[in-house]
């Protein structure tokens, strides 16, 4: 028992001070990644390189319309590499959650040239404007479930599907070092006893009917949080005969944290979002 | 490494098989395709590791479209019950003589349909499924209880679902059903463009994204015929270590929090962060994401990533030395441990157990010694195996494993030699066929593909060590009590994702 103190003492405190103070991110984390939309010309390339189809290109009528869809992508890279011209750069940024899906997408027109080209920016566009008068409402209802749950949060955890790959990042919010419970957060066994569900995976045909009947058993008022490119959008996987194609598919959703899979403190982020406790943040620009 | 491939006719493989059985070969996985479109026929490959022989040996029997059956040889060998019949669920063939021919991929609600058939489209949208998901054995006699447990579990884990008979505190028999987070991922393989595949692969598992990354890379070198330069090598084989020294040193956390030795994780957990975190630095991602590629490495690292490996690994082996005197310094812990979930090593044989669950229970194999690829060709590698089969066992073989990996990143990261870290791909030729074999961290992770035209799989087979090693949870958990469930389950700590893909 001594012993066991003693290296508890020389241990000293690992956790760390997120988010009141800043997040501690090593220089080499490959985050979300930023397009330069003005000079960017390769879209092609870029959406040839994406895996998830996170970036789509349409060509018609001498105009390119890009779509560039966080809510699939997995950070992997390959956009920035497949772009020598450097348009498109990997940030750190990694507190991307947002309360609508549309939040995530951004599209781009451009003018092709007479080669088929991609030439200038026509116009850019952040999300789905509209939106907007359904949200004032919803900002209402939300702030009230805030003052009930803020303080104080029970989260139950719903795998519907996914590789395991989230719940490696969830659990370790539970670690010393990200100790969620220093903010009066922790999980909970059932979903009886949740204010919030933290739901990953595409959502199997397997998991539609248990991850519905999780939703219907967790009293109300509840926040659900999408977690990771497959319960965002269904990611890599998509929509296939076996999955649905992301976690709003099945229940409503409050917070998609993209990501892949997110990690802690992009959870962490997301799950404070949930409740009203931080700000969103928004895409990289 | 190459592998074997054979032609045998239907009426050969039940003596052909049998007599490499007596040979003392092992079959590692049973697994078929559709090749109706160009050939009027399927096929169903046995692949069997021969002692002392680093090639695997892929027997193939044409299975003509006129008649879709194969004799099964479940009776003979139980560790490929499963495997026979997810063939049978997924390409509609019979295994004929089948002891217990009834679904294991395919729920029962769900439609008459076999995925991996060509014909059927993977964008199907099946009707809402009605009915029992499956019926269980029934739990009968007096004072004898059943207790269902899942899909959702209490803890943060994946899906699945058991069903336990028990007569007080002690468990009588186990029943599973898995499959609940089948995503159909051997049939998106179909779809991607190649490159874009090993995301895919990556996600197959989670937290053996770099095993599995890796052994598909390897399938689609062998069938491009591409040989991947020295550097590419022993990164790969360093990435591999500290994604099985992550995931031991968490397991090892896990299993002292069910018996209650909570203080042990909170150390456990802080060491797996401190791996997490040089995988961040070494790759940019945290589970090793986006590094592998068909080739080689995606980064070749610089001087101050390969300080960054030396120190980190040199801080995580002063804290894993503490918890593991911590631990054993624990009396109960010990107790709680020690013959508990006892797998016998005769049974862990017969059941085919692979990996860390098979080394505790006298199976003395390991992909890295027997099959050798990436740096471990000439490597020195000390296969622990214990003959006992409890959870304290399973627990040894991952502190052994975890000492010899920090040993091996250190040998091998001495000699990172200057050069190129991804040599160019060609081009898939259409039609060639590669098996990737690769130790993951819970066991034997196999790849198999077929290409098609323009860049494209076929076929693409994928066997989580996790499919060969759930008999051996049902097997250990008999006679035990419910609350050493949690432990044992741990214990073997089994992927459902990569078993039901």
């Amino acid at each position: 028992m001594f012993k066991i103190l003693k290296k508890t003492a020389q241990t000293g405190l690992v956790t760390i001070g997120y988010p009141q103070e800043s997040a501690r991110i090593s220089e080499r984390f490959r985050g979300a990644p930023r397009f330069n939309f003005s000079a960017w010309r390769g879209a092609r390339e870029a959406a040839e390189a994406c895996p998830t189809g996170a970036i789509s290109i349409r060509d018609a009528d001498g105009t390119r319309c890009v779509v560039v869809d966080y809510g699939l992508c997995t950070y992997c890279g390959q956009c920035a590499e497949a772009d020598p011209t450097g348009a498109v750069q990997m940030t750190l940024q990694f507190d991307l959650a947002v309360l609508h899906r549309s939040n995530l997408v951004v599209t781009a027109q451009y003018e092709l040239d007479s080669e088929g080209r991609q030439h200038t920016l026509k116009a850019l566009r952040h999300g789905d404007p509209v939106q907007e008068p359904r949200e004032r409402h919803e900002q209402k209802v939300r702030r009230r479930i805030h003052q009930v749950l803020g303080r104080s949060l029970a989260i139950r955890e719903v795998d519907a599907g996914s590789c395991n790959g989230c719940e490696v990042e969830i659990t370790a919010l539970n670690n010393p070092v990200y100790d969620l419970e220093r903010l009066g957060i922790h999980f909970v066994a059932s979903p009886r006893h949740a204010d919030m569900l933290l739901v990953t995976g595409p959502v199997t045909r397997n998991m539609e009917l248990a991850l519905l009947k999780t939703y219907q058993a967790a009293p109300d008022p509840k926040v659900v949080v999408a977690v990771g490119a497959c319960g965002v959008s269904g990611g890599i996987f998509g929509r296939n005969y076996a999955t649905l194609g992301g976690v709003d598919q099945v229940i409503p959703v409050d917070v998609f944290v993209p990501g892949c899979p997110p990690q802690p403190h992009a959870l962490l982020f997301g799950i404070l979002l949930g409740v009203g406790r931080i700000e969103q943040k928004g895409l990289p620009r | 490494m190459s592998e074997i491939y054979r032609d045998v006719s239907v009426s050969d493989v039940r003596p052909v098989n049998s007599g490499l059985l007596r040979q003392g070969c092992r079959l590692a996985l049973v697994f078929a395709e559709d090749r109706t479109t160009p050939e009027a026929c399927d096929y169903v490959y046995y692949v069997w590791e021969q002692p002392g022989d680093p090639r695997y040996l892929l027997l193939r029997t044409r299975i003509p479209a006129e008649a879709p059956v194969f004799p099964s040889m479940a009776a003979d060998i139980p560790a490929i019950n499963w495997q026979e019949r997810e063939i049978q669920d997924w390409f509609g063939l019979v295994a004929e003589g089948h002891p217990n021919p009834r679904r294991v991929a395919l729920h029962d609600n769900w439609p008459d349909v076999h995925p991996l058939r060509k014909n059927f489209s993977i964008n199907t949208v099946l009707p809402p499924f009605e009915g029992e998901r499956h019926v269980y054995r029934p739990t009968l006699g007096e004072g004898v209880f059943q207790i269902p447990v899942g899909p959702v579990h209490a803890g943060i884990i994946e899906p699945g679902h058991f069903n336990f008979a028990v007569a007080g505190e002690p468990i009588l028999y186990l029943q599973l059903r898995m499959f609940y987070v089948h995503k159909g991922i051997e049939k998106r393989f179909e779809q991607l463009p190649v490159r874009h595949a090993v995301t895919l692969a990556e996600s197959i598992s989670g937290d053996s994204s770099f095993s599995h990354a890796v052994a598909f890379c390897q399938a689609l070198e062998q069938a491009a015929a591409a040989e991947i330069p020295e550097r590419a090598r022993r990164i790969r084989t360093i990435l591999l270590e500290l994604e099985r020294i992550y995931n031991h040193v968490a397991d090892i956390g896990a299993i002292a929090t069910d018996v209650g030795f909570i203080i042990a994780n909170a150390h456990a957990s802080r060491l797996r962060e401190m791996i997490l975190c040089l995988n961040e630095e070494l790759t940019g991602s945290r589970l090793l994401r986006g590094m592998a590629v068909a080739g080689g490495v995606r980064s070749g690292w610089d001087m101050s990533q390969r300080y960054a490996c030396l120190e980190g690994l040199g801080g995580f082996e002063r804290e894993f030395d503490d918890l593991m005197r911590m631990i054993a310094a624990s009396d109960s812990t010990r107790d709680r441990l020690e013959r508990t979930g006892t797998l016998p090593p005769a049974k862990a044989k017969d059941l085919g157990i692979v990996g860390v669950a098979g080394r505790a229970s006298g199976v003395d194999r390991d992909v890295r010694r027997d099959h050798p690829y990436a740096a471990y060709v000439g490597l020195p590698l000390e296969v622990p195996v214990y003959q006992e089969g409890d959870v304290f066992r399973r627990v040894q073989v991952r502190v052994d494993e975890i000492r010899q990996s920090l040993r091996i990143i250190r040998e091998v990261e001495a000699k990172l030699k200057p050069g190129s870290h991804r040599a160019p791909m060609p081009p898939l030729p259409p039609n060639a066929c590669g098996l990737g074999a690769v130790e993951g961290w819970r066991g034997e992770i196999l790849h198999w593909i077929r290409s098609g035209p323009e860049n494209r799989l076929d076929r693409c087979k994928i066997k989580d060590p996790s499919l060969n090693n759930w008999p051996a949870l049902v097997e250990a958990v008999q006679g035990n009590i419910v609350p050493d469930f949690p432990v044992i389950n741990k214990s073997f700590n089994l992927s459902y994702s990569g078993t039901d893909r």
